[in-house]
């Protein structure tokens, strides 16, 4: 690999998102072992201040222009394209994040570099750069290679520590101004979390229920445990869709972040958009009847069964042991 | 209203998923295939906007094992067309898919009109190689949104509700005709009774369109696919119902929640 590795640098409302310095991170062990430098491109005008948290890089450039504020993805891919021409970039790191969704196909697409989805590991091997990307649900892995390490990942978010992407060092900076056509995509205001009747991020026991629950009539049994637990029914994302409980209650990458001290997982199968929500619980339970469950790989305690069947009887010994 | 909605099979994650020996790609013995979670919702969010706006809602997708089944129920719930390119999929990647459907779109008979939406799911289990959505707007051109939960039409434009994390979502404007990558639906999406499903599979045609596939499948190297190994495995707890749910009392009364 001899050309640079650039990190685009998320923000949102003023704080740069923790995905950065989790690609911060892993960029600079990349770019240490193959002695090329580590980039940042900060894009927008209220991010311009935020440079100095990006210590880890090299060097940032910044695009301190009002039309990169929460700019389309069409738009930022072509604020990269213009970085990368200028500053001899080989590989860019994208977060797999829902705000950063389409800028690295739209990137692809402008530069031909080939676009790597789905990242949560990456080794040199022999000047190239082996991607290692998670699929299906979390069921398979695929290791992918970019020749001459030359490429774009999408890194997902939870793969590396956060921490080893901090540092106290100044970056220097590099002001860029970028030609942008005016978009046919505008942001108009943002639509706050909707306010539930309980707030699940304060819960210290969460009841998580999933697919496996099966209908809607089976969520109570969730709700009955809960109660006598003292904590909260939340859920993944097919749950809140078919309309079983509200909005308010999602947990993973587009609902809420959650860190109870327990977790149950109850017909979760562990998808990484789930578990990204609530990886940091200090105790987490799963029941689901697939013994192959990805959410076994991360829980403390497992159960494979039937949780319809289960529920019941243990809804009763709680209650027997409470008095 | 020139709706349409594009459908991919994914390989249902219920069942077990095998490697081939090839070492990179999916034992297709096994595999069952269904319909993308997030398809069911574009497809619900294409049906309701015609209920409001009218039009017509034409559901595309390329061949694939039983897609004719979903491409049926589509047209059972409420679909205008159903059209299946015929292009061999096996090695297809997102980037060569994109190309096929941007030709499709090329086509006199199905060319991107002042008021088309394209309405593709988000993000499919396996799109390795980055999500079509995208992809096909920068072949056409095209403004694009993605994970997108709520459509509403106003003059020449969209008003779509995009998700951030942390429940918070932003609104923005996107001018037609557009690709919108959605996520979900403003409802669920409806059920259709399997009688009306096999109703239509006798009184309704599937459209097909003739494809050669792209040159190039996919521009990744793809060195192998495995299974994950289970690291860091939960401590499991076995046993009958009675027993687990005795040791589930312990480890909860452990953690100080009973
Ligand atoms: C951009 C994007 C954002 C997303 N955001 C989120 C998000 O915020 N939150 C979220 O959760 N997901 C999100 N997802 C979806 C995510 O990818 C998964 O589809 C989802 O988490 C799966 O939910 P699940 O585990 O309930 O369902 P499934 O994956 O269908 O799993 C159901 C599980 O139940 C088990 N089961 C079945 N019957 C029983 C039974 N009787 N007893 C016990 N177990 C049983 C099965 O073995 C299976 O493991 C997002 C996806 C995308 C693409
Ligand atoms: N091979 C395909 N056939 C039909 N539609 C597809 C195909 N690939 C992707 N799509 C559409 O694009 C969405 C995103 O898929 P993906 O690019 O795999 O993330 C899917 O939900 C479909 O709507």
């Amino acid at each position: 690999m001899a050309t640079a590795i650039l990190v685009l640098a998320e923000q949102l409302r003023g704080e740069i998102a923790d995905i950065t310095f989790e690609m911060l991170g892993a960029g600079r062990k990349l770019a240490s072992a193959s002695g090329v430098p580590l980039y940042a491109a900060l894009l927008g005008s209220e991010a311009a201040p935020l440079a100095a948290r990006l210590g880890l890089a090299d060097k940032v450039f910044v695009a301190d222009q009002p039309q990169l504020n929460l700019a389309p993805a069409h738009t930022i891919a072509v604020a990269l394209k213009a970085i990368l021409d200028q500053a001899q970039v080989g590989l860019v790191l994208i977060g797999g994040t829902n705000g950063s969704i389409g800028i690295g196909s739209f990137l692809s697409a402008k530069t031909g570099l080939p676009l790597v989805n789905f990242g949560r590991a990456a080794k040199l091997e022999a000047g190239a750069v082996v991607v290692t990307s998670q699929l299906f649900g979390g069921k398979i892995l695929s290791d992918v290679k970019l020749a001459d390490g030359r490429g774009i990942v999408s890194i997902y978010p939870g793969a590396f520590p956060v921490e080893a992407g901090k540092s106290e060092g100044t970056p220097s900076v590099e002001k860029v101004d970028v030609a942008i056509e005016a978009p046919k995509v505008s942001f108009k205001q943002y639509l706050e979390p909707e306010k539930g009747d309980v707030d699940i991020t304060k819960q210290s026991v969460l009841v998580g229920v999933g697919r496996g629950m099966q209908t809607q009539d089976n969520v109570q049994l969730a709700e009955d445990l809960a109660r006598i637990l003292g904590g909260a029914v939340c859920a993944s994302r097919p749950v809140i869709d078919q309309g079983w409980l509200p909005l308010s209650r999602q947990v993973g990458k587009s609902g809420m972040t959650v860190k109870p001290r327990v977790y149950l997982a109850l017909g979760i199968s562990g998808a990484p958009e789930h578990w990204e929500g609530m990886q940091n619980s200090q105790c987490i339970i799963a029941v689901n009847t697939d013994p192959k469950a990805p959410i076994f790989d991360g829980a403390h305690y497992g159960v494979v069964g039937d949780v319809l069947e289960l529920l019941p009887i243990l809804i009763d010994k709680v209650k027997a042991r409470k008095g | 209203m020139n709706l349409y909605v594009l459908l991919k099979m994914v390989p249902d994650t219920v069942e077990e998923l095998n490697v081939a020996t090839d070492g990179k790609s999916l034992d297709s013995e096994f595999l069952r295939f269904k319909l993308d979670d997030p398809d069911e919702h574009a497809l619900e969010q294409a049906l309701l906007l015609k209920e409001k706006h009218g039009g017509k809602v034409t559901v595309v997708a390329l061949d694939a094992p039983e897609v004719d089944e979903v491409l049926f129920t589509a047209l059972a719930k409420g679909a205008d067309r159903a059209v299946k390119i015929l292009v061999n999929q096996s090695g297809l990647g997102t980037v060569a898919a994109a190309r096929v459907l941007a030709d499709y779109f090329a086509s006199a008979s199905d060319k991107i009109t002042s008021d088309t939406l394209v309405l593709p799911g988000s993000q499919a289990i396996d799109d390795l190689e980055g999500e079509l959505a995208p992809s096909l707007a920068a072949a056409l051109n095209l403004p694009f949104v993605g994970v997108v939960s709520g459509v509403t039409l106003a003059k020449e434009q969209a008003v779509v509700t995009k998700e951030f994390a942390g429940g918070l979502r932003g609104e923005f404007e996107v001018a037609l005709p557009a690709v919108l990558g959605i996520q979900s639906a403003e409802k669920p999406p409806r059920y259709v009774p399997v009688a009306k499903v096999r109703a239509v599979m006798k009184s309704a045609k599937i459209e097909t369109v003739d494809h050669t596939p792209p040159d190039r499948l996919i521009r990744l190297e793809l060195d192998r696919m495995y299974k994950p190994e289970a690291a860091g495995r939960a401590q499991m707890l076995e046993g009958a119902p009675e027993g687990i749910a005795d040791k589930l009392v312990e480890v909860l009364a452990n953690n100080s929640v009973i």
